[in-house]
């Protein structure tokens, strides 16, 4: 596994996304409330580019009529044919057996640790004041 | 809010071999846009009165759609418009990466079914006039379908005259949801003119012909529209078939697009089997219904049928015959299909280049 730096946690804002490719992989990293979140950008089913989907809660039903929305903002529908991911674990929602989508681990580190580490910067100059976004591929 | 950082739009596989798109929807930019093409009369009209379907006093479809402009969300072009508003990104989009040597246009928010002939008759001839200016002209892999006042059956087939021997034109296009099923004799002149300039005719689900999608009412959900389509389509097609179309018009050729074809050998058992009873009630039919819609029916692909087991596609298409599907991705919309991942493994070179270009190349007479 390698370990690459994405961002500084400042151009990382919550709500927003960055794409990028590593190792000629297309990957999105998401920041949900501060909680950062890396996905493979191609969908399972028919390859789209599945993070620039929006990003929706999950309507789950016990009996018709009781409807429950929950997980906002955690699930991504793919652009296309609207699947539906848990953007924590790649897990679809239409048939998770068979598909899900492929999710890495992102987490921040001190700019300290960062330089110190065997890790590849990816297009920018790494300091060491402050934060940053790394993804595990 | 969700998207900060946009990647370059890109086709997520890119396709070696030719294919054909028999089923591309472009869109106007602007409200204007038609303007050129139409008598100043009617753009007072349009901005006064609006747009009348037989639905009711709604505009656009009757049924929400899943996704804005029922598309894909990557598909807006980056200099503004709806998707399937500019041709550069198409070509960027759909054209170059999958290698599509033959794109067949179906405009469909396009005056057919108004309510008022006049204008819906101003419109199609102004939608055909644009699809040649914006499209045809621009780019040669892109063809055009001629839309037509379907109601006004002698209107629409003085449009169809009027586009004869037109290269920029490859078929007629219809809708499925009309005011009649389409045997019914009053859509008869436009099977007429069109075997006449000897060209397909399209019928592609929708349409606002103000009835419900089902026989049973109006349902409550779009994917109730989306399945309901193939059985709109079935009722096409059995009308077709029963009223003497084909009898009457033996060299007319059809095409269903995007209902799947998934029902068509049932639909043939089933009314074969009560031909041999009713036979009676129709006696100007000489044939099988069957053997009618095998000989002039051929079927876009998108939505592609996707059973569990691919041995079942592939008698479903035995039925039909590998000759007679052609492919489609939908393009801008939501339930795309992308070229690549719709025809499982098992299928031969030769039928695996029919379904691809083959196909369509012929019976668009396409060299
Ligand atoms: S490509 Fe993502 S749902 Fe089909």
């Amino acid at each position: 596994m390698v370990r690459h730096v994405i961002a500084p946690v400042e151009e990382l804002p919550p709500g927003t996304r960055k794409f990028l490719t590593i190792d000629e992989r297309p990957i999105a990293i998401f920041n949900i409330k501060g909680e950062f979140f890396g996905l493979l950008n191609r969908c399972p089913h028919q390859g789209a580019a599945l993070c620039e989907g929006p990003l929706i809660g999950l309507a789950q039903s016990s009996d018709p009529g009781e409807i429950e929305y929950t997980k906002l903002g955690e699930i991504i529908r793919c652009p296309w044919h609207g699947w539906e991911f848990d953007i924590r674990t790649g897990q679809s929602y239409c048939d998770p057996r068979r598909f899900r989508a492929r999710a890495y681990p992102v987490n921040v580190e001190p700019g300290s640790a960062v330089v110190k580490g065997p890790y590849v910067a990816e297009t920018l100059a790494v300091s060491v004041e402050s934060d940053y976004v790394v993804v595990d591929l | 809010m969700n998207v900060q950082f946009r990647p370059e739009p890109s086709a997520s596989v890119s396709v070696k071999t030719a294919i054909a798109d028999c089923d591309i929807h472009p869109a106007r930019a602007t409200k204007d846009e038609l303007y050129p093409f139409m008598a100043k009369r009617w753009h007072a009209h349009l901005e006064t009165y609006g747009i009348q379907a037989y639905h009711g006093m709604m505009e656009g479809p009757p049924y929400p759609k899943a996704q804005p402009n029922a598309s894909r969300r990557d598909a807006w072009p980056p200099e503004g418009g709806p998707q399937g508003s500019s041709l550069s990104f198409m070509q960027k989009q759909l054209l170059d990466p999958y290698n599509v040597a033959l794109g067949v246009l179906n405009p469909l928010a396009s005056g057919q079914g108004l309510r008022n002939q006049d204008f819906a008759g101003a419109l199609c001839v102004a939608i055909n006039d644009w699809q040649i200016e914006k499209w045809t002209s621009k780019d040669t892999r892109l063809k055009a379908s001629i839309v037509v006042p379907t109601e006004d059956g002698a209107a629409a087939a003085a449009e169809i005259r009027r586009r004869a021997g037109d290269k920029n034109f490859v078929q007629v296009l219809l809708l499925s949801r009309n005011v009649e099923p389409l045997g019914q004799r009053r859509y008869w002149p436009i099977y007429e003119a069109a075997q006449e300039i000897g060209l397909p005719v399209g019928v592609h689900a929708f349409g606002f012909g103000g009835n419900p999608l089902t026989p049973s009412g109006w349902p409550s959900f779009y994917i109730e529209e989306m399945v309901g389509h193939a059985q709109c389509q079935q009722t096409v097609l059995a009308s077709l078939v029963l009223e003497g179309v084909f009898e009457r018009y033996p060299k007319l050729k059809m095409v269903m697009i995007e209902a799947g074809f998934g029902w068509a050998p049932s639909l043939g058992w089933r009314l074969d089997k009560n031909f041999e009873r009713l036979h009676s009630e129709v006696p100007h039919l000489k044939r099988k219904p069957s053997e009618y819609i095998r000989d002039h029916v051929w079927w876009t692909t998108q939505p592609m049928e996707d059973p569990e087991r691919r041995e079942h596609l592939f008698q479903v298409i035995e039925w039909i015959g590998w000759d007679k599907l052609l492919f489609a991705t939908d393009y801008p919309h939501w339930d795309f299909d992308e070229p690549s991942r719709v025809l499982p493994a098992g299928v031969s070179d030769a039928n695996r280049e029919a379904f691809y270009l083959g196909n369509a190349k012929k019976l668009y007479g396409i060299s």
